[in-house]
């Protein structure tokens, strides 16, 4: 199963970034191989508008079938949700942190999403 | 002819000049309310819309039949108003400048092209003044496409005023464009002079003719004055600061109603409004 979480940087021990559609990389972390690879995020840190859609656009491309961030809008929840990709929430300031609380089973899929657009 | 009443600043008296105009024009005149996100020059008419049309824009319908999933119609939007998830297709209607390029660009033909609606125009035509408000759909983000679609609505045979949002950005620029003249409320504060001064410069980019307004005028006008001068904008107008105006306001009278002696004045602006529209063609 691969988890893309959303992060300020290409790998797990840096900060997470609460944000999903604009969080400049996606980690992506495989649960059977372990390996982590990053997918950037760059272009859409400064999209002018439609950087959920985009995100999770990209995501589901990846073949992704968890995303772990802070929060989740709406559009970027439909297209999500759409492709079949869950969202779960934390409040883990890094990636590893989160992968733990993933393993360990404490994080629950969001049911819809929990900001509005434009929030951050 | 179109006259625009704009100002940079918020709440300096926009509606209350624009009705009075409206008003002063009677049946020479048309009022078209742009400032579409909050529209209130009906505010002061008290009565319903005698009718009301949807505003309505293209945007794409896609046929699940003929979709082949290549997701070059997502990759071709600047606006990222679809999101390609194989052959679902996801469409986001509020993100949609209703360019068409996606139905240009797909190859199987298809999208086709629906109406959606974005908002209302209301006519109202009461006490001598004939209004058309536009009205935006709550939740929806684009103001322009409501202002374009009121202002066809202006007639060539009568004297357009058009009650403009605030500001300086698209909603403004879409609504002053292709005005005549341009009416620019201010007051003698410093808030008003700083966003009167973006909204001349907007307007000096747009090559647009505008007088200036000075509404609650009080004896703190010098900084206003000079700053006009400086700048070569005539002040056609003092509306007074005063108590009766501000009391007539606030129950939803209109200023000429609560200051008739302005009517004149308004009378004597619009003549040179348009004096100045004909000195220069």
């Amino acid at each position: 199963m691969k988890i893309a979480f959303t992060s300020r940087g290409r790998n797990l021990d840096v900060l997470l970034d609460s944000r999903f559609g604009r969080a400049p990389f996606f980690v992506i972390h495989d649960t059977v191989s372990g390996d982590t690879t990053a997918v950037e995020n760059i272009q859409n840190l400064n999209a002018a508008q439609g950087a959920g859609i985009q995100s999770a656009t990209t995501v589901a491309n990846a073949g992704i079938e968890a995303v772990v961030t802070g929060h989740c809008g709406p559009k970027a929840f439909r297209v999500l949700q759409a492709a079949g990709i869950k969202v779960y929430q934390t409040s883990a300031l890094t990636g590893a942190e989160a992968l733990r609380q993933f393993e360990a089973g404490v994080l629950t899929p969001l049911e819809s999403a929990d900001v509005e657009g434009h929030w951050a | 002819m179109k006259i625009a009443v704009a100002s940079g600043k918020g709440g300096t008296g926009k509606t209350t000049v624009a009705l009075a105009l409206a008003e002063t024009l009677g049946e020479r005149g048309l009022l078209l309310d742009c400032d579409v996100e909050e529209p209130n020059c009906h505010l002061f008419l008290d009565s319903a819309p005698a009718r009301s049309e949807q505003v309505e824009i293209p945007v794409p319908e896609f046929d699940p039949e003929r979709c082949l999933g290549c997701g070059t119609c997502a990759r071709s939007c600047n606006f990222h108003a679809i999101a390609a998830l194989g052959k679902k297709m996801l469409f986001f209607p509020e993100l949609c400048h209703s360019c068409g390029g996606c139905t240009l660009i797909c190859k199987t033909g298809a999208i086709a092209e629906t109406m959606h609606g974005i908002g209302n125009l209301e006519f109202r035509a009461t006490a001598g003044i004939e209004l058309i408000s536009g009205v935006m759909n709550v939740g929806y983000p684009m103001a322009v496409p409501v202002i374009r679609k009121l202002k066809e609505q202006a007639l060539p045979d009568r004297v357009n005023v058009l009650d403009c949002p605030p500001g300086t950005a698209c909603p403004m620029v879409s609504a002053v464009r292709d005005a005549d003249f341009v009416l620019l409320v201010t007051e003698p504060t410093v808030f008003g002079l700083h966003d009167l001064e973006l909204a001349c410069d907007t307007l000096e980019e747009l090559h647009l003719k505008c007088g200036v307004i000075v509404n609650r005028a009080d004896d703190n006008c010098g900084e206003l004055e000079a700053f006009c001068r400086k700048r070569g904008i005539p002040i056609l107008m003092k509306i007074p600061f005063s108590r009766k105006i501000a009391e007539g306001y606030s129950s939803g009278r209109r200023l000429t109603e609560c200051a008739p002696e302005l009517k004149e004045e308004f009378e004597a602006l619009l003549a040179s409004v348009c004096e100045s529209r004909q000195v220069r063609q």
